[in-house]
């Protein structure tokens, strides 16, 4: 079974059992992410590079925007629309990119 | 006579080596049929390689080059070039798809063949048909083919013809022309795609024709980030533009191509020099030909893996399909693409589909540094019926006097653009 067909929750669950293998497909939730940063999140002409961050950071940034603690133009009204589970799995995987 | 697909051993080779995924027997291996090449056929089938490698995809498109809808506005406003918006199919070949420049003309879903225009027969175990949309030509009077050749709609990009029509209709009209818009009721491609443009005609016209008029005439009394637009239309073009609402007899019903006349449900006739008319839309015609649509002339499909509700192992995608709460946009293709893809590959190996979950980001531009945006995060209900949007989710950008936001929204669409025809074709 490839990795990409588990749901975020699992996939997310998967990553901490078994870290540090290859960059594998991105989760659908990440999918979500590389229409504005960039196919590997390293983003395209001003667009902000999400990849190769903390992953922590990433788990922090996020779930600051969904709580409106920190200012964005369009991020707070998009990261209120993901779960935990799924900003986990985008967290951990744009922070594998390298 | 059926063609089986190339078998292309070099890439096969390629592909196992780089896929941990268990090698399959040869000649097994699934074949994954696209049809459309657009933001939802090229999107299905880039992603297929990139998660995928051991999957066979093939795509087949008319167009040797794809012409974006998004950036055409831009376009119109004289801030890009068709070269800028025009991409190549050699990218998604060099990732291993077979492209074939060709028309699909029928579906035979039972059998799971596809006929092209050209004569051959292919063969899929799953079909991914991202059509898009075809004008319903003659549901406004007077407006068929030729018309559009007078009167352009640009609202299907092909090979850009339209597009660049408009332009140099715009172009050539003189200082205190009016450009007269017929705007469609819903559903239609690219809910906010109609008042970008009038913004980006607005631009240009402001800045070398700047007694002109935009008259946009809409079947609809309310229309997407209308509170956003009509704030900087004001802010940025004063009085230049007037919006008519459908209940104020904005509804186009006619339209007089040698008076170059914009004739309204009440018998209005508003004399135009240049005309822009987004007519009525529909599913494109495979679609109905194969038996897809329903009597609204859309696509219905299952919102868990995009499965049209008619025809087993076909996944419609795009503007064609029936999206529940999700607008008809460029975005929605992508990342629906990405679940019918996961979805059809799942179901083709007895395994459950992953969870979906659908996202938008709209930019449009209605002047220089002036980016404003909707966005919206989607999950369908279990049995696949319905969509819904995550409460308390997106939306669109803040009103007020807020120009750092605005300048950021343009230059984060500009990265859009970008990010995503990359993503599609890169």
């Amino acid at each position: 079974m490839r990795s990409s067909i588990l749901p975020a929750a699992l996939l997310a669950l998967a990553a901490t059992i078994a870290p540090a293998a290859a960059q594998g497909p991105a989760p659908l939730a990440a999918e979500g992410c590389i229409g504005c940063h960039g196919p590997d999140g390293r983003g395209v002409a001003g667009g902000i590079p999400i990849a190769g961050r903390d992953r922590a950071e990433l788990v922090a940034i996020m779930t600051a925007f969904r709580a409106n603690e920190r200012p964005g133009t369009i991020m707070g009204r998009i990261a209120r629309g993901y779960t935990d589970a799924e900003i986990a799995a985008v967290a951990e995987h744009f922070s594998r990119i390298r | 006579m059926t063609t089986t697909f190339p078998r292309r051993a070099l890439l096969a080779a390629g592909a196992a080596l780089a896929a941990p995924a268990p090698l399959r027997a040869q000649g097994t291996a699934m074949r994954l049929l696209v049809i459309g090449g657009g933001f939802g056929g090229a999107s299905a089938a880039s992603f297929a390689r990139r998660t995928y490698p051991e999957v066979q995809v093939t795509l087949v498109e008319p167009q040797p080059r794809f012409v974006t809808c998004p950036y055409g506005n831009l376009l119109l406003g004289g801030e890009r070039q068709i070269g800028q918006i025009t991409h190549s199919y050699d990218g998604l070949r060099a990732r291993g798809v077979e492209v074939i420049h060709d028309r699909a003309a029928g579906i035979d879903a039972p059998t799971k063949r596809v006929r092209l225009a050209g004569g051959a027969v292919l063969a899929y175990d799953r079909l991914i048909l991202s059509p898009g949309i075809a004008i319903r030509w003659g549901a406004i009077e007077g407006y068929d083919e030729a018309a559009a050749q007078q009167m352009p709609h640009a609202w299907i990009p092909a090979d850009g013809s339209q597009t660049l029509l408009l332009r140099r209709q715009l172009e050539a009209m003189p200082d205190g022309g009016v450009v007269g818009f017929a705007i469609p009721g819903n559903p239609f491609r690219c809910p906010p795609g109609p008042y970008e443009r009038i913004s980006m005609v607005a631009h240009y016209l402001k800045r070398h024709k700047p007694r002109s008029k935009i008259l946009a005439l809409d079947a609809k009394e309310g229309f997407s980030k209308q509170g956003l637009f009509q704030d900087g239309w004001r802010a940025l073009y004063g009085d230049m533009i007037e919006w008519v609402p459908g209940n104020r007899d904005g509804r186009v019903v006619k339209v007089d191509v040698a008076e170059r006349v914009l004739e309204t449900e009440f018998g209005t006739r508003h004399k135009v020099d240049v005309a822009n008319v987004i007519p009525p839309q529909s599913a494109a015609s495979i679609a109905a030909a194969s038996g897809l649509v329903n009597d609204t002339g859309w696509v219905p499909v299952n919102t868990r893996t995009f499965e049209a509700r008619a025809a087993a192992g076909v996944h419609v995608i795009g503007d064609a399909n029936i999206p529940g709460p999700m607008p008809k946009s460029g975005y929605v293709a992508n990342t629906t693409a990405k679940q019918a893809v996961a979805a059809a590959v799942a179901l083709h190996r007895g395994q459950t589909p992953p969870e979906p979950v659908y996202f938008n980001t709209c930019y449009s531009h209605v002047g220089e540094n002036y980016g404003i945006s909707v966005v919206g995060i989607f999950r369908p209900n279990a049995d696949g019926t319905a969509i819904a949007e995550v409460p308390n989710s997106g939306g669109v950008s803040p009103r007020g006097d807020l120009p750092e936001q605005r300048r950021l929204e343009a230059i984060h669409a500009d990265s859009w653009y970008d990010s995503i025809t990359r993503s599609m074709f890169g």
